[in-house]
């Protein structure tokens, strides 16, 4: 049933995992009381009505960050396997990964250079 | 080399045939023991780690803390939890009140579930799949999607902001994370938690990972840190400028989540950590030159059992250890900036655990022996 080995397992562990938050939820909402009175229902704002909503568009910063990081994140998911077989690759692998590294090292002296990892 | 140690799945296996049943069933009726005593042996842990955390600030802070619930206040962090399980659910009028339920859903859901791969010894753990800690870190990389989904949901500006930084920590000190665990898995020649640990055997305390990864060990415990949102980088839910950050508008039940996978996460960590880096259930001698001197054989099953039980004596033992410190650093040390945060993340730890990778596979290079042939 499953190609590879243990991941019944992990099937298994998931639907129980998933079980937790789904019966703490449900249990909450046997048990505890039910109100609608009052302005609890209101979002906070330092104990006045809320001005505006929150789903307005503005400057998110981190934008930048997350460019790079989707760079770095798909570099990293392509070294594992290189990690994994190193010792039966030998010096050449270990100086390809120099050259990949060292083409995002440059990549993220570029970004640097260029302000995109300032926060300002 | 390395003994099989205990395998509980065998005997139990091996029992239940005894009584007639194929090995199918008997693989089935054994899949959720050991999950549902992982699970309960978390939540534990969390409820442990909340006494301690709490008697320990209280220490700092020249206070006695909580005493009344049970001897010392043992049972205060259960008391909370039952009394946030009958509070009252409010979702507010202007959320969206779906993502708003989703949102601690997928945050303590793959914190659970990275459980699977936390080794107790040779065959104790839930399943010992191939790719092992890479599992792990695409687990954590889905929490902060939990955390923005709810910080946006809320309708609250303060949760945004709060949501927004979260995600933004998460992805900045997950590639340092992730390339402190390269190095490690390079020496391991597996990803593998089990095998991890199996070559960091053999001389006992002198053969654990931290002494040839001590930068790597640094870079996972301030990432680990950060992943947590534990005081130096506790930004998300900075209480003097965030009220609460993306909890803001939680109550109940679903904040009881946050907390509970708030915790839960900083134990995996800290058990991470010592499988990683602190040699995982070994002890520091090693127990092979222990009946060696007490002239038992390795195999015998009073030794099997005694091993199997230091070890998990020992991995608990380790982790708590890490979570002390990670308490004592929360109660002791100022919240960094937010631009402070994100130059640590991208401008020192990247910078240095990239370096501390090529460094790794320059030394293997030339001392194979040293760093896992």
């Amino acid at each position: 049933m499953f190609a590879l080995p243990g991941y019944d397992a992990f099937l298994g562990f998931l639907l129980i995992a998933a079980a937790v938050p789904v019966l703490a939820l449900v249990t909450n909402k046997l048990v505890a009381p039910k109100s609608r009175a009052g302005e609890r229902q209101l979002t906070y704002e330092s104990g006045m009505e809320p001005i505006g909503g929150a789903w307005i568009q503005f400057n998110i910063r981190y934008y930048m960050f997350a460019l790079v990081f989707v760079i770095f994140d798909v570099e990293t998911v392509f070294l594992y396997p290189w990690a994994v077989a190193f010792n039966r690759l030998g010096l050449l692998a270990f100086i390809e990964a120099l050259i990949f590294i060292a083409i995002l090292l440059v990549a993220l002296a570029y970004a640097w250079r260029k302000g995109a990892l300032e926060w300002s | 080399m390395v003994s099989p140690g205990l395998d509980l799945e065998l005997s139990f296996s091996q029992a239940l045939q005894g009584f007639g049943f194929s090995p199918e069933v008997a693989r089935l009726l054994w899949l959720p023991l050991p999950m549902l005593l992982v699970l309960v042996a978390a939540v534990v842990g969390v409820l442990v780690s909340v006494w301690l955390e709490r008697k320990i600030s209280a220490a700092v802070q020249q206070r006695i803390g909580p005493e009344y619930a049970g001897a010392l206040g043992v049972l205060q962090p259960l008391a909370d939890g039952l009394k946030l399980l009958v509070k009252e659910d409010i979702i507010p009028a202007r959320a969206d009140s779906l993502l708003f339920t989703l949102g601690p859903v997928l945050v303590v859901v793959p914190v659970i579930i990275s459980w699977l791969i936390i080794p107790f010894g040779q065959n104790l753990l839930i399943s010992n799949v191939g790719v092992g800690i890479f599992l792990w870190i695409s687990f954590s990389s889905i929490q902060p999607i939990g955390l923005l989904m709810s910080g946006y949901a809320s309708n609250n500006k303060y949760s945004l902001l709060g949501g927004l930084r979260a995600a933004a920590q998460s992805i900045s000190y997950e590639i340092p994370l992730a390339l402190a665990v390269l190095a490690i898995v390079m020496m391991s020649n597996s990803l593998s938690t089990v095998d991890i640990v199996g070559q960091q055997t053999g001389a006992g305390i002198l053969s654990w990972n931290i002494w040839r990864q001590p930068v790597g060990f640094l870079i996972f415990w301030i990432c680990a840190l950060a992943e947590c949102e534990r005081l130096p980088f506790d930004l998300p839910e900075a209480e003097e400028e965030l009220v609460a950050g993306y909890q803001t508008e939680y109550a109940g039940m679903k904040f009881a989540l946050f907390y509970l996978a708030g915790y839960i996460n900083l134990v995996l960590s800290a058990v991470l950590v010592s499988v990683l880096y602190l040699g995982g259930w070994g002890f520091p001698i090693p127990v092979e030159w222990l009946a060696g001197w007490l002239n038992q054989p390795i195999d015998a099953p009073v030794v099997q059992v005694i091993t199997g039980t230091v070890g998990i004596v020992m991995t608990v033992l380790k982790a708590y250890l890490l979570v002390f410190v990670a308490i004592l650093l929360r109660w002791t040390t100022p919240r960094v900036r937010i631009d402070q945060l994100l130059d640590l993340g991208w401008k020192f730890l990247l910078p240095l655990s990239l370096v501390n990778l090529l460094v790794t596979a320059a030394l293997k290079l030339a001392f194979p022996v040293a760093f896992g042939g």
